[in-house]
């Protein structure tokens, strides 16, 4: 599937890579101003997320248009974990990721009843109905609007056992002592996502990653032989809402407080935007994507005329106002410009998603082993029984 | 029982926009079998239609009376729409009739935007799977919703219907009712005439004419026509047109029911396309009944009555119907069967 | 740790430093033995504020006049333009000159009128771009929720619009400060109004946006309403954004109520407005009254574009262009005389929270959070707008008259869609700061 054989050297050698790049990133994100702890802490929060729905959608070809549920779910369990049980990270987690399983698996179990645009459908439906019950009438579960938080005077078991259940101050998720906000916060993101990443390794090089890879081929094929493909995607479809779940928690982790709108369905088409933008089907794409999104989402919207017009002092007084006039349509207010720009470029232009893009590049230096053929998998392959 | 009535007419009116736009998405997934998620942003565009051509026929003279000052002390500013010191009275009631104007400057507009899009960007990705059709609409519906927002700002705009339309219809009246009992806002009686009318025409269209035929049948089987020797792709760019047309008209006549802002697309998008698969992918009377169907069970559910029972139901009820009918018939209410049956 | 990024060592960073110091990050993270006496202090000669408003979403074009504001309070800050109301402002330790002689710099976010989106964004501020205090937003839930946040991180918070009594009542923070009035404040302004204009044998009807400032708003009038003695027949919760309110109307034509509340605000309480007026409710006869309609919470900026519908329609603000008073006059004179428009309630609000911000600074000599938190509290100020002014300690909500409004019937510009019934006197909406709960905990100077 990739131009490089896919051994397990070569395996190795990717996910070795990998973590020292994840690891590394408080040193090369800096000159990129975004070498500050809440958005490194997002960039490996939202790659766990797009690489969880790549295990579904890059695989199987399944495209859910409700994952932000999933994480939604994985986040009011941690914070309710906070509440009752205590700040310790570690059972949040745990909590986070079985609830999510069991909660993927009912409406896996129901959803992949159907393929093609009706998964799609069903998935967003249930996605909905799970943002409007959330925003409304769940309010004494979810807090609504506010979001879920955690207060001084909940029980927090654990807390008061160890005889830590009067904070003074804030009340932040600590793990032997360390704060996990800012870069130990990151740290333990960036563990999750190292971890996520090696699972997600073998789950593409193993048989049941093949399975998954024939149902998005052709499905009707293995049905045809005898083969009840409806397990497979289910699996797939509960691994990779624990995915979501993990990162939902860890989002409350690194910030105790659930608010309802991260179960809209404009969330969901955010984590699908970032696998295609990174490349469906490849490992590292999606973790691209989510981290090229979440920066444009950060670093876009923050820009105004004052800065502007501080990059574009160099130029002539008359051309710099036409030029930062014309630059501000795309930032600060104007984001989602930029942000749909983006898409349809990238879409139209590089489908197999920027991944694709390095391949074509590296094949025009003349570097590449191989010609361009590879791409995604199952680049050719149309939509599963539609 | 008048509760009933009213909501059954709240569900019609509500239930003729969601059929309208409907109509035009499964119109374009059935020929072209485009997913077009910039459909809900043709309706924004309509909408958007009506208020450019109210701003333009309510185009102010700007005179300054040096005697007024603002606060901020520059002289206060006397408008007065061009056209009303043209035309006088005449220009009041142009005015006044801005929004059934606009349906004029509507069509046209809507036809380039629809033949613009399709030549321009769609008809690359008929070949291309299902989740790159959505992804590339989506950009294209953001990128169309931020233009309106730089050039009309985020703020609804209210269009008023015209002056005889603007109150309520005694409609209990008619039907024996006490007088003051069934009472329904004109223009939304209006509303769902018009959609009644754009409806039946579409179906006309493709019933009645050769133009209609050909499409029909390349709806069932394109490849089969495409042997006749007929530029299918032709006409499917023409349906384009006509889908972005229904859609804009559907949203120009919405105006005064629901103010326009940039992003009544989106908020319709998702809607529509769950009544489509509650009607049956790329199923014309599907969609429209599914539409109507819809609109009524939203509005039943909004009832206090129901809501005691099932707290929140109000909010759901629309997902719920699409995953009970997906879960027990696929096809939709009237799709065909073994056609796009997941 | 965060100390990494303060203004200065960006500075560092920018020379070419970048790579020592990204080396040193993950070292210094354990300690906070670095960490200077609070957090972010300014180190150079400028002082950064954070204004954290809606750029994207339904309210848009609201916070987009909040940053108007607030480049203009930071111009007048600064010693640039008229001065607006510096010149009007009692008591007043600031000079022109900045804040204790740093000039002011501010950052902008994006809250997408979304507590995530917010906090992500003030988080950015604070993180990235050592923000010394953060302000601005348009709804309760993004106030709430950022209010925390700069609790926990040890900054000020200043919120912007937000009418909820949760802000300064259960969700109450050391750290947060709120100018606007509450929705309890609304309820017992408009009560009396409402009282000599309908009477007191009402039986009203609530539509209210399904969230937790439209449950706020709804107990609050219902509270002020039946203590006047009108009855509440029902208060329908309607889904936030519903777009056609028909649905929710209808039930209201046949249910003997002559008064219908509109618990919405922005989108939502343009759009039921409209409808409302379309289904004839304002030319309804009921229990041989005329039938009337009462929005609890205007927003001229929304209200702009519903012309006809809200005339003589009752409802409150904090604030309105068209007042008479010093301070309110000289700031919609250099609002004006830069935009070309008056300012709304929310540029308003915003403004005056940064002012008051750094004044407070200036009195207590520092920008450490902790003093600039007993430089406000119990602070007593005036020719800002609203009158005599406290902000009462016990809870960080301002006191201050409170303005009942109804649509124009003569309006002499497109601007002038409210006119100002009554200014109800202070003494008349404080309460007991008990009445709401909460705990404003200890200050945090996030060192």
């Amino acid at each position: 599937m990739k131009p490089v054989k896919a051994t397990a050297r070569n395996d190795h050698l990717l996910f070795v890579v990998f973590a020292v790049v994840v690891l590394a990133m408080p040193i090369w994100l800096a000159p990129l101003g975004a070498g500050y702890p809440d958005l490194m802490q997002k960039f490996a929060i939202y790659g766990l997320f797009a690489m969880g729905f790549n295990i579904l959608f890059g695989l199987t070809g399944y495209l859910s248009f409700g994952h932000a549920a999933f994480l939604g779910v994985g986040s009011y369990t941690a914070v309710w974990s906070f509440k009752l049980l205590g700040m310790n990270p570690l059972p949040a987690i745990a909590l986070a990721v079985v609830t999510t399983g069991v909660f993927a698996w009912v409406i896996g179990y129901i959803s992949l009843r159907r393929t093609g645009i009706y998964f799609s459908i069903l998935t967003l439906a249930f996605a909905q109905m799970s943002y409007n019950l959330a925003y409304s009438v769940l309010t004494p579960i979810t807090n609504g609007e506010t979001g879920l938080r955690v207060l001084n005077d909940d029980p927090r078991i654990l807390d008061h056992m160890v005889g830590r259940g009067e904070a003074d101050g804030s009340l932040v998720a600590t793990l032997f002592g360390v704060e996990m906000n800012g870069m130990p916060g990151f740290y333990f993101c960036a563990a999750f996502l190292i971890i996520g990443m090696y699972i997600s390794i073998r789950i593409f090089r193993s048989p049941f990653g093949l399975m998954l890879r024939a149902i998005k081929t052709n499905q009707n094929r293995l049905n045809y032989t005898g083969v009840s493909t409806r397990p497979y995607a289910l699996t797939a479809f509960v691994i990779s809402g624990m995915y979501a779940g993990l990162a939902g928690g860890l989002l409350c982790v690194t910030d105790p407080l659930a608010g309802a709108e991260r179960m809209q369905w404009t969330a969901s088409g955010e984590v699908v935007l970032m696998t295609i933008l990174g490349g469906a089907g490849t490992l590292v794409g999606p973790i691209i994507g989510a981290g090229l999104i979440k920066y444009s989402e950060n670093i876009f919207s923050a820009f105004n005329e004052q800065t502007l017009h501080g990059i574009f002092a160099f130029l002539p007084d008359g051309i710099e106002g036409a030029v930062v006039s014309v630059a501000g349509l795309f930032v600060g207010e104007g984001w989602h410009l930029t942000l749909g720009l983006l898409f349809m470029i990238i879409v139209i232009f590089l489908p197999g998603g920027l991944i694709e893009g390095g391949k074509r590049l590296v094949d025009m230096t003349g570097r590449g082993p191989r010609g361009g053929g590879g791409g995604r998998a199952g680049d050719a392959a149309p939509q599963a029984a539609e | 029982m008048d509760a009933i009535l009213l909501q059954i007419l709240n569900g019609l009116d509500k239930g003729g926009a969601y059929a309208l736009i409907a109509l035009g998405l499964t119109l374009v997934f059935g020929t072209l079998g485009v997913v077009n998620f910039a459909h809900g942003a043709l309706f924004m565009l309509g909408a958007f239609c009506a208020v450019t051509v109210n701003q333009l026929i309510g185009l102010e003279q700007v005179t300054q009376d040096p005697t007024q000052l603002t606060p901020w002390g520059t002289p206060v500013e006397i408008r007065e729409p061009y056209i009303v010191s043209w035309l006088g009275d005449t220009g009041l009631l142009i005015l006044e009739y801005s929004v059934p104007v606009s349906i004029l400057a509507a069509i046209p507009v809507m036809i380039v935007i629809g033949l613009v899009m399709e030549r321009g960007l769609i008809q690359f990705f008929y070949k291309r799977p299902h989740a790159e059709q959505i992804l590339v609409t989506f950009g294209l519906a953001i990128v169309l919703q931020e233009i309106i927002k730089t050039l009309f700002g985020a703020n609804p705009l209210p269009q008023t219907p015209p002056d005889a339309l603007r109150t309520a219809a005694d409609v209990g009246v008619m039907f024996g009712f006490e007088p003051g009992q069934i009472v329904y806002p004109w223009w939304r009686l209006v509303y769902f005439l018009f959609a009644a009318l754009v409806i039946g025409s579409v179906f006309a269209f493709l019933q009645l004419t050769t133009f209609g035929m050909v499409v029909r049948a390349g709806m069932a089987d394109r490849e089969t026509v495409g042997l006749f020797g007929i530029d299918i792709q032709k006409r499917f760019t023409v349906v384009f047109g006509l889908a972005a047309v229904v859609a804009g008209l559907a949203g120009v006549m919405y105006t005064p029911i629901l103010p326009p802002d940039y992003h009544m697309g989106m908020d319709f998008l998702v809607l529509s396309f769950v009544v489509v698969v509650v009607g049956g992918m790329g199923s014309l009377p599907g969609a429209v009944a599914a539409g109507f169907l819809l609109g009524i069970l939203q509005s039943f559910a909004s009832m206090t009555e129901v809501k005691s029972i099932f707290p929140g139901i109000d909010q759901i009820i629309i997902y719920l119907v699409a995953v009970v009918i997906l879960l027990v018939r696929p096809r939709g209410l009237m799709g065909r069967k073994g056609v796009m049956e997941g | 740790m965060v100390e990494f990024f303060t203004p200065s060592r960006r500075g560092v960073l920018k020379g070419g430093a970048a790579l020592g110091a990204g080396l040193a990050a993950p070292t210094i993270f354990s300690s906070r033995v670095w960490a200077a006496d609070y957090l972010n202090k300014p180190m150079g000669d400028t002082v950064t504020f954070g204004f954290n408003v809606p750029q994207t979403g339904a309210y848009a074009d609201e916070g987009a006049d909040e940053l108007r504001a607030y480049e203009l309070a930071v111009k007048h800050l600064n010693g640039e333009g008229d001065g607006g109301m510096l010149n009007t402002m009692k008591p007043l330790a600031l000079t022109g000159n900045g804040v204790l002689g740093k000039k002011v710099a501010f950052v902008t976010g994006d809250t997408q009128t979304k507590s995530d989106a917010a906090r992500a964004s003030a988080k950015r501020m604070i993180e990235k771009d050592g923000a010394i205090m953060i302000t601005g937003g348009s709804s309760s839930g993004v106030a709430i929720a950022v209010q925390s946040l700069c609790q926990e991180a040890g900054v000020i918070f200043m919120s912007g619009l937000t009418h909820s009594n949760d802000t300064t009542g259960k969700d109450k923070r050391r750290n947060g400060f709120r100018h606007f009035f509450n929705a309890y404040m609304s309820g017992a302004a408009l009560a009396p109004v409402l009282k000599n204009a309908y009477g007191t044998d009402r039986k009203a009807y609530h539509l209210t946006a399904d969230y937790t400032w439209g449950w706020s708003q709804e107990e609050s009038i219902k509270n002020a309403t039946e203590a006047l003695g009108w009855e509440t027949l029902e208060a329908v919760r309607t889904p936030l954004g519903a777009g056609d309110f028909s649905q929710y109307i209808t039930p209201v034509l046949n249910s003997g109520a002559d008064v219908l509340i509109l618990n919405h605000y922005g989108k939502d309480m343009v759009n039921s407005l409209t409808q409302a007026v379309q289904f004839g409710l304002r030319d309804k006869q009921v229990n041989g009254k005329d039938f009337t309609i009462v929005v609890p919470l205007y927003s001229r900026l929304m209200a702009q574009g519903a012309g006809e519908n809200v005339k003589g329609i009752f409802g409150s603000t904090n604030w309105h262009w068209s007042l008479q008073d010093e301070g309110s006059k000289a700031f919609v004179k250099s609002f004006g005389e830069e935009y070309g428009f008056p300012p709304s309630q929310a540029a308003h609000t915003c403004y005056v929270q940064a002012l008051l911000y750094a004044d407070a600074c200036e009195r207590a000599g520092t920008f450490m959070p902790c003093a600039v938190v007993g430089a406000l509290e119990g602070h007593e100020f005036d020719g800002m707008g609203n009158g005599p002014t406290l902000y009462r300690a016990a809870d960080h909500q301002c006191f201050k008259k409170v303005l009942v409004v109804k649509g124009n019937e003569n309006p002499t510009s497109q601007f002038d869609i409210l006119e100002v019934v009554q200014e109800v006197p202070v003494e008349q909406v404080t309460y007991d700061p008990a009445i709401f709960g909460g705990d404003l905990g200890e200050c945090n100077n996030g060192a």
